[in-house]
C-alpha cells in the first residue's frame, strides 16, 4: 500500500465537457441496470485527462453524483488506484518510470538518475518550469523491452539514459516524439529480426485448417458400459495421451463431422 | 521448435494487419459458427479433451473451470469476464494479443460465452495499457459492425463484449479483486468460498479466464483438441508466450511449445545469455512472484508446469527473468519485495504489515546491516505470510524471498560480513529495528 492523499489545493467545481458526457453515458450503458458504480474508475480516468492529468476532490465528487455513489466510496477508488494523479502534473508529461525487478536489471535506476537530474529530486514534484514531473511505477508490462517509460498513453522502450534525455529534450521542443522502442526494434520481435513467424506461407491471405480428430474410441467393453453422467473430476481427467494415436490422426483426411467422443 | 505454422498468434510482433481483415486472412473467424452450433457441451469437452491449462499463472485446466458453470441458466445471468489485467512482473504477453490479435481474443470470447451460456462479456484491461485498449475496443467495434458478435449475430448466440479498465493495482489480477474492481469498488480480494462460478460479479455465475487462455480457443477448436494435446509434454501440453527479459542478448516475446528446455528457448531466440552460459547467475522462470531458480537447475529443464513445479519454482506466467552473475540477488529480490508492498491490498494483516517488513529487512541485508539470525527470522516471517491470507499476494511476495534465501543464503551472509568488517560502521551490530 502507498500512502495516498488529497492535494491540498483544490480548484472550485468540476464538469465534463459535452463530448466527454456523451461518451460517459455511453460508458455507463455498458453496465446492467442499478450497477452504474461500475463505470467509477473509467470516468474518473476521463475525469483526470479532462484535469490536465490529475484528479481533483470535485471531480470525484462530480462522478460520485453522476453514478449516485457516495463520496467516501469515491474516494477510496481513487486513492485505492495509483494511475489517479491527486496533485498537479508536468504540463508536458508525467514521466512513469518503471522500476520493478526486470527493468532494474536492464538499467531502470539511469533512468531514475536521469529524472532526478533534470526533473526534480523527488518524485510527484512538477520541475521548476512546470514542464515535467516523474514517479517510479511498478511493473508497466513491457518488460521485454526494458528499461522503458510511459509518458501519457504511450510508452517509450529499449531506452538508454542518453535516448531517454533525448526523448526528454525533444518534449520541451515540441519535437514529434516516436512512441515504442527507442532502439529501432521491431516491437517485442528479439533485436535483428524474428526468428519465428518468417513462413511466408501463413501470410498469403487465406489460411485454412485441417482439424485433426481424435480417433475413434477403441471398442473396449468398459469404455461402452461407461456411465453417461460420470462425475466431473472423472469426466475432467486429461485424455489419456499416446503417441500412436497421433500419427493416425495425421494420417487419417478430417473427417466432415466429429468422431463421436464417448466419455 | 515449433513450425510456424503451428503457432497460434501469427501476428505476435506486429508486422501484419491486426484489423478484422487481416485477421481473417490469417484464419481468424472461419468456421466460427460451425463450433458455436455443435453446442455448450461440446465446446467444453473439446477444450477439456485439448489439455488446455490457464495462462495466468496457476495452471487450472481450463476446460474444468468452464465446467463449473451451472448447467442451466436461472434467474441470474451468466457473465465471462476475461483477465487482461496483466502486470505481474515480467510478462508482457496479453499486450501483445490485444494490440496485435485482438480478434483472436474477440473470438475466444464468443466461444467461451457460448460454452458456459453467457450472453455478456467483460474484458478487464489493466490501467496502463491505453493503446492496447484502443486497439481491443476497435476489433470489438469492428466485430459488432460485421454482425460476428452482438444481438442476432451471424453466429447464433447473442454476445455483448464489453471493454472495462482498471488503473493501476496489480491486486486486480486476482479474479475476485477484479470482480469488485469491475463493480467498480477497491480491488481487495473477496473470500472463497463462494467461487465465482456460483457467486461472481454482480453476485451472478461468473467465469474468469487469461487473455491467452480465451484467445487459444478459436485455433484449438479449428485444428482439433488432438492437435493442441499433440503439442509439448502430458499434461502439459500446447504452445505458450514465452516473454523473455533480463540479461539476455535479445530479449523477446516468443510462441514456443511447452515442454521446451530453457537452452533452447534461449539459444534459439534470445541470442544467448549475456556473457555466454558460464555467466548465467539464476532464473525466475514464472514472473516475480515464483521462487528464482540457480543455474545449474535451470539450464536444461524443460519449462513447463510440472518441470518447474519440481524445481520448487513454477511456470506461472511463463515470463523468464534471466539474470546474469552481474545481477545483485539481494537488491533485485528486495525490489520484488516493494513491488509487493507497494501494491499490497491492506485487507489481510499478514501481508499489508509483512510485504513491509520484508522489503525494510531486505534493503537492509542489501547493504549487509543485518545480523545473520534475521536470515532465520526473515524466513520464519515468510511462512507466517504465507497461506495466510485471503489471496495469493502473500504467497507470491513470500515465495521470491524463500526462493533467496534458498539459494543464495551465501550471499547474504557475505554480505554481512563484508559490512562488519568494515571499521568504520558504528552501528553494526548495534539493534536496528526491523522498521
Amino acid at each position: 500500500m502507498s500512502v495516498r492523499r488529497l492535494d491540498p489545493v483544490q480548484p472550485e467545481s468540476f464538469a465534463f465537457s459535452a463530448e466527454n458526457m456523451a461518451w460517459a453515458k455511453k460508458t455507463i450503458g455498458n453496465y446492467p441496470v442499478g450497477k452504474q458504480a461500475s463505470a467509477v474508475i473509467a470516468l474518473l480516468w476521463r475525469a483526470q485527462e479532462q484535469n490536465a492529468g490529475w484528479l481533483s476532490k470535485p471531480a470525484m465528487e462530480y462522478v460520485g453524483q453522476m453514478l449516485d455513489m457516495a463520496f467516501i466510496r469515491v474516494y477510496e477508488v481513487a486513492t485505492f488506484y495509483t494511475m489517479f494523479q491527486l496533485s498537479p502534473v508536468g504540463r508536458k508529461a508525467h514521466i512513469q518510470v518503471c522500476g520493478t525487478t526486470p527493468c532494474m536489471l536492464r538499467g531502470a535506476e539511469d533512468l531514475k538518475k536521469v529524472c532526478q537530474r533534470k526533473i526534480h529530486h523527488d518524485p510527484h514534484h512538477v520541475s521548476a518550469d512546470g514542464n515535467f514531473s516523474w514517479e517510479e511505477a511498478e511493473c508497466l508490462g513491457a518488460c521485454v523491452n526494458a528499461p522503458m517509460v510511459q509518458i501519457w498513453k504511450d510508452t517509450y522502450e529499449d531506452l538508454t539514459p542518453e535516448s531517454f534525455e533525448k526523448l526528454l529534450d525533444d518534449l520541451v521542443a515540441g519535437r514529434s516524439v516516436k512512441p515504442g522502442p527507442q532502439n529501432g526494434r521491431q516491437l517485442s520481435a528479439p533485436e535483428g529480426g524474428p526468428t519465428s513467424l518468417n513462413d511466408k506461407s501463413l501470410y498469403n491471405g487465406n489460411r485454412t485448417f485441417k482439424r485433426v480428430e481424435a480417433p475413434p474410441p477403441p471398442p473396449a467393453p468398459p469404455a461402452a458400459a461407461a456411465p453417461v453422467a460420470a462425475p466431473v473430476a472423472v469426466a475432467a481427467a486429461p485424455a489419456p495421451k499416446a503417441p500412436a494415436k497421433k500419427v493416425v490422426a495425421k494420417k487419417t483426411a478430417p473427417a466432415k463431422t466429429p468422431a463421436k467422443k464417448k466419455r | 521448435m515449433l513450425a510456424d505454422k503451428d503457432r497460434i498468434f501469427t501476428n505476435l510482433y506486429g508486422l501484419h494487419d491486426w484489423g478484422l481483415e487481416g485477421a481473417r486472412k490469417r484464419g481468424c473467424w472461419l468456421d466460427t459458427k460451425s463450433f458455436i452450433d455443435k453446442g455448450r457441451d461440446w465446446l467444453v469437452n473439446e477444450i477439456k479433451a485439448s489439455g488446455l491449462r490457464g495462462r495466468g499463472g496457476a495452471g487450472f485446466p481450463t476446460g474444468l473451470k468452464w465446467s463449473f458453470m451451472p448447467k442451466v441458466v436461472g434467474e441470474r445471468p451468466h457473465y465471462l469476464v476475461v483477465n487482461a489485467d496483466e502486470s505481474e512482473p515480467g510478462t508482457c504477453k496479453d499486450r501483445e494479443i490485444m494490440r496485435h490479435d485482438p480478434h483472436l481474443l474477440v473470438e475466444g470470447c464468443l466461444i467461451a460465452g457460448a460454452a458456459m451460456a453467457c450472453n455478456v462479456g467483460y474484458i478487464y484491461v489493466r490501467g496502463e495499457f491505453i493503446r492496447e485498449r484502443e486497439h481491443l475496443q476497435a476489433a470489438i467495434d469492428q466485430a459488432y459492425e460485421a454482425r460476428l458478435i452482438g444481438k442476432n449475430n451471424i453466429h447464433g448466440w447473442d454476445f455483448d463484449l464489453y471493454v472495462a479498465h482498471g488503473a493501476g493495482a496489480y491486486i486486480c489480477g486476482e479474479e475476485t479483486a477484479l470482480l469488485e474492481s469491475l463493480e467498480g469498488k477497491k480491488g481487495q480480494p473477496r473470500m472463497k468460498p463462494p467461487f465465482p462460478a456460483n457467486v461472481g460479479l454482480y453476485g451472478a455465475p461468473s467465469t474468469i479466464n487469461n487473455v491467452e487462455s480465451i484467445a487459444v480457443c478459436g485455433t484449438i477448436l479449428r485444428r482439433g483438441a488432438t492437435w493442441f494435446n499433440s503439442i509439448g509434454r502430458p499434461n502439459n501440453v500446447g504452445t505458450k508466450l514465452f516473454c523473455i527479459s533480463g540479461h539476455v542478448n535479445k530479449p523477446c516475446n516468443v510462441e514456443e511449445e511447452m515442454g521446451i528446455t530453457f537452452r533452447e528457448l534461449i539459444e534459439k531466440h534470445c541470442g544467448g545469455v549475456r556473457g555466454g552460459w558460464d555467466n548465467l547467475l539464476a532464473v525466475i522462470p514464472g514472473g516475480a512472484s515464483v521462487p528464482c531458480v540457480p543455474a545449474i537447475q535451470i539450464i536444461d529443464s524443460p519449462m513447463d508446469f510440472d518441470s518447474l513445479r519440481n524445481l520448487k519454482s513454477g511456470l506461472g506466467t511463463a515470463a523468464v527473468i534471466v539474470k546474469d552473475k552481474s545481477t545483485d540477488m539481494i537488491r533485485a529480490i528486495a525490489r520484488l519485495a516493494q513491488f509487493y508492498k507497494h501494491e499490497s491490498c491492506g485487507q489481510c494483516t499478514p501481508c499489508r504489515e509483512g510485504t513491509g517488513w520484508m522489503w525494510r529487512v531486505l534493503t537492509r541485508m542489501a547493504d549487509g546491516r543485518a545480523e545473520k539470525r534475521e536470515i532465520d527470522m526473515l524466513l520464519e516471517v515468510t511462512y507466517q505470510i504465507e497461506g495466510h491470507t485471503i489471496c495469493a499476494l502473500g504467497d507470491a511476495a513470500a515465495w521470491p524471498v524463500q526462493g533467496l534465501i534458498r539459494h543464495f543464503r551465501h550471499v547474504i551472509e557475505e554480505r554481512i560480513d563484508q559490512y562488519s568488517h568494515n571499521a568504520d560502521h558504528e552501528g553494526s551490530l548495534a539493534r536496528v529495528a526491523a522498521e
